[in-house]
């Protein structure tokens, strides 16, 4: 609110409508159903529902199948985020090198944006795929059995490459900001007390660019939580034997064979308190963003 | 940088390029998939040029879909993509950019309980949510509708937050410059904040339009219809598991097609995506 308004009784109410009945049909409500089905136990004909408080989370944590999807889910992340932004930062620190040289190569890098995870996982597909891929046939050559449709390891690197592809331009693009943020006076000074350009960029630019690269690590996991649905559903379908079923790949899928709607909505909850817990680290670092 | 260095500088246009090929590769080799014959893919002797019926199979694409597989012409889908795609970002911008101007220019009780009401939603991606969301939806009557597919992915707290942090830093002397001359609080908002947030509301603009287009999940659960099908949905119901039945040319032509839009966002509204894309982050 600022110091200098409008006096209206019904304006506001009138102006803030449109956006709270949408989120409250489309997200107070369903997220409450979620939470109350997660406590709740259907029988087999869908005719009688009982109030059993947390026995769907522990049958969820009992259950190997969540745990394996859980371990995936951690595989998965920790290998494209650390790809992607060691790959992002290498180039943006290169791109970083030559200001005047950055643009076409910040044009060259950052379209693949644009490309929707479930078309760049065809992409990748398409290149890997066993029978007709350029570069399956490549890696048959040189002897390795290549087959994403049968190995689990193989199907996980598919993936992950396909994520990490796409990711890089995101991490470029604010990698190249940040580096270009740093005052060249540091750099400088640096360099004149003696720092070459590998002990410059470990002391002085490394640490500058943290609180970037910490977001970044933020905003990377929850990319690899929600938005690499398409690329799995598209390259994998979570197989093969479930060895990319991510959770967010496990809760779609439970719910399409239908059934089970309380361990189904567990589930759900449990990916929501994990995106509020993102959430509210990535909160707490911007609170010190703005302290820096 | 602060000392010459030609062979570092040398290295590091080395690296660039190299980033850059590994970048463009997928798509250059899709591109080039799309201009050769099924036997020519099937076969695998397509290699890395382009081959010789690029507009047979766009054609196809286009108007016929995969055949094999009974899919929709891309045409349709990609009408099905714009619609969502626009629906959304014009829906958001809308409604986020009147509830930011009532909490930013008006003092009313329940102003911060709405506020934060909005805001707790950021960042909670439909994706947790699927199935009550999808029973609502279901509820609503609005499965394979183009409401159902983009209404509900409008509650999101992002815009709001942008267009709030926007109207703070307009000047208060404005504000009591329009009340002077006699305007009220909807002349103020079309006459000088409107105007004001024209960068603002295209750079989310991009932002948004990339991120409809893109939606895979959600329509992926809504639409049974496959004449409701968006382009990202399209191509996945091309490709069916066993090898030979999918018409790889068809799928590499509609993959084409269905990148061509945001990507050209992209590059050509390069400033303002590279706005949107910092400032929704912030």
């Amino acid at each position: 609110m600022r110091k200098v308004g409008f006096n209206n009784k019904l304006l506001p109410y009138i102006l803030i409508a449109p956006q709270l009945a949408v989120t409250i049909v489309f997200f107070y409500w369903p997220a409450s159903q979620a939470v109350w089905q997660s406590f709740l136990i259907q029988d087999a004909f869908g005719t009688a529902t009982e109030f059993v408080w947390l026995e769907n989370y522990e049958t969820l944590f009992k259950d190997p199948s969540y745990f394996n999807a859980l371990v995936v889910t951690v595989v998965f992340s920790t290998a494209v985020a650390a790809l992607s932004l060691g790959v992002a930062l290498l180039l943006a620190v290169q791109a970083d090198k030559h200001i005047h040289g950055a643009g076409p190569y910040k044009t060259l890098l950052m379209w693949p944006y644009a490309v929707a995870p479930a078309v760049a996982g065809v992409l990748w597909l398409f290149m890997f795929q066993p029978s007709l891929g350029v570069l399956a046939k490549q890696l048959r050559g040189m002897g390795v059995d290549w087959n994403p449709l049968l190995n689990g390891t193989h199907a996980m690197i598919l993936c992950i490459i396909a994520a990490t592809w796409k990711q890089i331009s995101y991490n470029f693009l604010f990698f190249l900001a940040g580096l270009q943020s740093i005052p060249k006076s540091l750099i400088e000074a640096a360099a004149i007390d003696g720092a070459g350009p590998t002990r410059r960029f470990w002391t002085v630019i490394f640490p500058l660019l943290s609180p970037t690269a910490f977001f970044l690590l933020v905003v990377n996991v929850v990319y690899v939580f929600f938005e690499t649905f398409g690329i799995i559903d598209a390259v994998t379908h979570g197989g093969p034997a479930k060895a990319t079923e991510t959770l967010v790949f496990k809760v779609f899928q439970d719910g399409r064979l239908g059934g089970d709607l309380g361990g189904s909505a567990a589930q759900s909850v449990i990916l929501m308190f994990m995106v509020i817990a993102l959430t509210a680290i990535q909160f707490k670092y911007i609170e010190r963003k703005v302290h820096y | 940088m602060v000392e010459r260095r030609p062979l570092s500088n040398l290295l590091a246009h080395a690296i660039l390029w190299f980033g850059i090929a590994i970048v463009i590769f997928p798509v250059y080799f899709t591109i080039i998939a799309s201009t050769h014959t099924p036997q020519d893919i099937f076969n695998g002797t397509m290699g890395f040029l382009p081959g010789g019926v690029p507009s047979d199979n766009y054609v196809a694409a286009l108007f016929a879909g995969a055949k094999q597989v009974k899919t929709t012409p891309a045409t349709v889908m990609m009408l099905n993509s714009l619609v969502m795609a626009l629906m959304i970002a014009v829906g958001k911008i809308a409604i986020s950019i009147i509830s930011a101007y009532a909490v930013v220019y008006f003092q009313f009780p329940g102003r911060m309980f709405a506020f934060w009401t909005i805001f707790v939603t950021l960042m909670l991606p439909v994706e947790v949510r699927i199935y009550p969301t999808y029973k609502v939806v279901a509820d609503l009557g609005l499965l394979d509708s183009y409401l159902g597919l983009s209404v509900p992915l409008i509650a999101s707290a992002t815009a709001t937050l942008l267009f709030r942090q926007f109207f703070m830093t307009i000047p208060d002397e404005l504000v009591e410059a329009s009340k002077m001359d006699g305007a009220g609080p909807m002349r103020f908002f079309w006459d000088t904040v409107l105007p004001l947030s024209r960068t603002n509301i295209a750079a989310l603009f991009v932002i948004l339009f990339i991120y409809g287009w893109n939606q895979y999940l959600w329509p992926l659960l809504i639409t049974t219809d496959s004449g409701m099908d968006t382009i990202i949905v399209g191509i996945r119901r091309q490709i069916v598991t066993s090898d030979a039945n999918t018409d790889w040319h068809i799928v590499m032509a509609t993959a084409v097609l269905a990148m061509l839009p945001p990507v050209a966002v992209v590059v050509f509204m390069q400033r303002l995506f590279v706005k949107g894309l910092v400032e929704t982050e912030k």
